[in-house]
């Protein structure tokens, strides 16, 4: 029988830690969006940090993530919570640099006066 | 047991001697060399006499119609469980309590207890389950003693968990001879009640009328007082099935039904914990399972507001209004003072731990240094070896056996008396604050639901907010958890009455979310409530068949699918550990992936009989298909709207 482990990943303060010391390593080039959306997928990232990079209950939101480019490498070879670390063999720094633009690219979320429901919800 | 007529031949008699027959005949095999041998002697015996003669080869005269019984043993059992005051049984029909079924239905008059027809045990408690928290008080279930507890028993061991009372009847032939043939000895066990003793209050098996009715009573009995949880009674069926004679029932009673007063705390140390309370600084509560009752949720409202003390809920039952200033507003980080109401593993909530977190030393209180944490509850009462609920040590600095909302009258004046101008003067300063950060939760919480908004699959802040804007105007009850969605109705919904929230599985047991919402919706039918429930897709693929009681008991529930195609927890922990040893992450659908094919949670909604609409993807079609099905909720049937969801 299956079991939710709801308190492991629901500490998970996966990707947000924006003080996060920015890396010195040699800078890969600029990302490439549509290549970072298909590693967002094949990687999995969606599972933690939804679709959109909105974020949720087990992962953070990361859509126009508040780090940059090496700062995200940084903090996925060494993450903080449960987010486990993913190695240069599992998706190299420039891949890393691809899902970064991706991430940047995502639109930013209207306020909620701009959406009519979430208005009336106030 | 209670005797038969005398005279008469029963069904077991009749049986017995049937049976005795049987096997002199197989155990004397006659050989063909032996049948000549007999036909010679006999050609030497002189001839029969007429009378003996006629005798020998007129039928045999009719044997007692063992049917004929007007007052079956379980005539006495149904009069027992309809003086408990029990609404329903959950059961899947099983022929080792085929009598008591019947007597329930004819004798009985199908009413209190009514009975529900199940496809599955797992199904009859789960409904159980999902009503006693909705209605205080447990419903019935029948099951056979063998393969039917075997059903149940993971749905027993949520409710044991979750300490809600379920009233387990289960029938067995403890007596051999009784047995007819292979599927009855199958199905008979020694002690039947052992498979679920580690996760249940109380059981026993009767060998009397007059046992059973007492054990009837005081199964109740112990279920219902806190710490509550489920009890198992044997329904012997030859006691179901044997006739009672006029003279035993006459005999026969059902006792009284003496309730037993929640345990409430030890003055000395309720006194000792106020004390603490009103001198603390930053003071929490922490609210697992607090509010059994409405009246618990008062209670702690109460509490609360009289010390301005923040509450952080284990949403584990409806505990504190969720717009409420001091709803989730504390920091346990922060506190000098911890009140613990009915929290189970406490140390894990106020302690971190690493995901590895190798030979348990990866931890480190979450509380700060020197915070005295006192704990209260009847959790201390109820615990067993084998199966490990009851988390890891308490380290409280002070543990108070006894229940929560029993206890808390005794808490709330022993602060009263304590509490001096001066305190009140520093409770009012600390309330603004609460008050300020309940509205900066607030505002967060709508700025997160925007993100996402349009995608697809459809959002879950997306779904629980048009889902809200629907249903807020109504006398509504969402009898689902909300944590595999990101706790969306708790951020976004306006909770303010005990039945409107009852928590999730108790030991998270997948399977639960489908016949406890259905169990809570019955409950609430009578009071004219829209009861919602989000229901996850791996847990419905459990046992379905729970569809169609509720579309062929009418119970009407607005089912709205969380349908994220995968048994996402799962998915999240395989990938976790691909990572961890740093292999392919993109494979982990494997085994938990619910796609190739898509499930069509509408069609299997409408192939039970009930109404149904989807998937939807788009988000835009999302309001209209809810409207359209809590149109039929209203009219007294269920819905189902199957939503394709992000993970989480």
């Amino acid at each position: 029988m299956k079991r939710h482990y709801l308190l492991i990943l629901t500490a998970s303060a996966v990707l947000a830690l924006p003080s996060l010391v920015q890396g010195q390593a040699s800078t890969p080039a600029a990302g490439d969006v549509e290549n970072g959306k298909r590693l967002f997928t094949k990687q999995n990232c969606y599972y933690c940090h939804g679709t959109e990079g909105q974020g949720g209950r087990d992962g953070a939101r990361i859509a126009q993530i508040g780090l940059n480019a090496q700062g995200l490498i940084r903090y996925v070879r060494r993450p903080a919570g449960a987010m486990p670390a993913f190695s240069e063999k599992m998706i190299s720094d420039q891949e890393l640099t691809d899902i970064y633009a991706y991430l940047k690219s995502l639109p930013k979320a209207k306020v909620p006066k701009d959406i009519p429901l979430l208005d009336q919800l106030k | 047991m209670a005797n038969s007529k005398k005279g008469s031949v029963n069904r077991r008699g009749f049986l017995k001697g049937a049976a005795v027959g049987a096997a002199a005949l197989v155990a004397k095999p006659v050989s063909s060399e032996a049948q000549v041998a007999q036909q010679t002697a006999q050609a030497r015996v002189p001839l029969p006499s007429a009378a003996l003669a006629a005798a020998e080869t007129s039928p045999p005269p009719p044997r007692v119609d063992v049917y004929s019984t007007d007052r079956p043993g379980a005539d006495f059992m149904v009069d027992a469980i309809k003086s408990l005051g029990i609404e329903y049984v959950a059961a899947n029909p099983g022929s080792s309590f085929r009598a008591l079924h019947e007597a329930i239905i004819n004798y009985g008059g199908n009413k209190s207890p009514e009975l529900l027809t199940c496809c599955h045990e797992e199904s009859s408690v789960g409904m159980a389950h999902g009503y006693a928290k909705i209605e205080g008080k447990p419903m019935m279930v029948m099951a056979h003693g063998t393969v039917g507890l075997q059903h149940a028993s993971m749905a027993i061991y949520n409710a044991y968990a979750d300490r809600v009372p379920v009233y387990v009847v289960i029938g067995n032939i403890a007596d051999g001879p009784f047995r007819r043939g292979d599927v009855e000895w199958t199905h008979a066990v020694q002690d039947a009640a052992a498979m679920v003793r580690d996760y249940t209050k109380w059981d026993d098996a009767p060998v009397s009328l007059t046992q059973f009715g007492e054990s009837a009573v005081r199964a109740y009995k112990i279920a219902m007082t806190p710490p509550m949880a489920p009890v198992v009674v044997v329904a012997d069926a030859v006691l179901q099935e044997e006739p009672v004679s006029e003279e035993d029932r006459r005999r026969l009673r059902v006792p009284k039904l003496a309730v037993t007063t929640p345990p409430a705390g030890d003055p000395d140390a309720v006194s000792q914990v106020a004390k603490a309370l009103v001198a603390a600084e930053t003071p929490l509560i922490i609210a697992g399972r607090s509010a059994r009752t409405p009246n618990g949720l008062k209670l702690l409202v109460e509490l609360a507001e009289l010390l301005q003390a923040p509450i952080m809920d284990r949403r584990m039952r409806m505990n504190f209004p969720t717009r409420h200033p001091l709803y989730g507003t504390g920091s346990l980080a922060q506190s000098d003072v911890v009140l613990a109401l009915e929290v189970p593993d406490l140390w894990t909530v106020t302690h971190s731990q690493t995901p590895v977190n190798r030979m348990g030393m990866e931890s480190k209180p979450l509380t700060k240094a020197g915070a005295k944490v006192f704990s209260i509850s009847s959790l201390e009462l109820l615990m067993k070896s084998n199966y490990q609920d009851f988390g890891r040590y308490n380290e409280s600095d002070l543990v108070i056996a006894g229940d929560a909302e029993a206890t808390l009258p005794s808490l709330i004046e022993a602060c009263k008396r304590l509490i001096t101008a001066d305190r009140k003067r520093v409770f009012d300063q600390r309330s603004a604050k609460y008050a300020e950060t309940a509205k900066r939760l607030r505002d967060q919480a709508l700025q997160d639901a925007a993100w996402a908004w349009d995608a697809s699959p459809i959002a879950t802040a997306r779904l629980s907010a048009e889902l809200w804007n629907l249903v807020r105007n109504e006398d509504w009850s969402l009898v689902s958890g909300d944590g595999m969605q990101s706790n969306w109705p708790t951020r976004l919904w306006d909770f303010t009455k005990h039945y409107q929230f009852i928590g999730a599985q108790g030991a998270y047991g997948i399977g639960y979310g489908a016949p406890a919402a259905v169990g809570a919706a019955l409950a609430n039918k009578k009071y004219g409530r829209l009861t919602v429930n989000i229901q996850n897709d791996g847990d419905l693929n459990y046992a379905p068949g729970v569809l169609w009681t509720a579309a062929h008991h009418h119970i009407p529930l607005l089912t709205v699918m969380h349908n994220n195609r995968a048994y996402h927890q799962e998915r999240m922990y395989v990938a976790d550990m691909a990572a961890r040893a740093q292999r392919d992450v993109s494979r982990v659908d494997i085994g938990n992936a619910l796609t190739n094919p898509n499930i069509d949670y509408a069609s299997m909604a409408k192939g039970y009989g009930m109404y149904s609409v989807g998937p939807i993807e788009n988000p835009a079609e999302l309001a209209p298909a809810l409207k359209k099905a809590i149109d039929v909720v209203k009219r007294g049937e269920p819905a189902l709207v199957d939503v394709v969801t992000q993970p989480r």
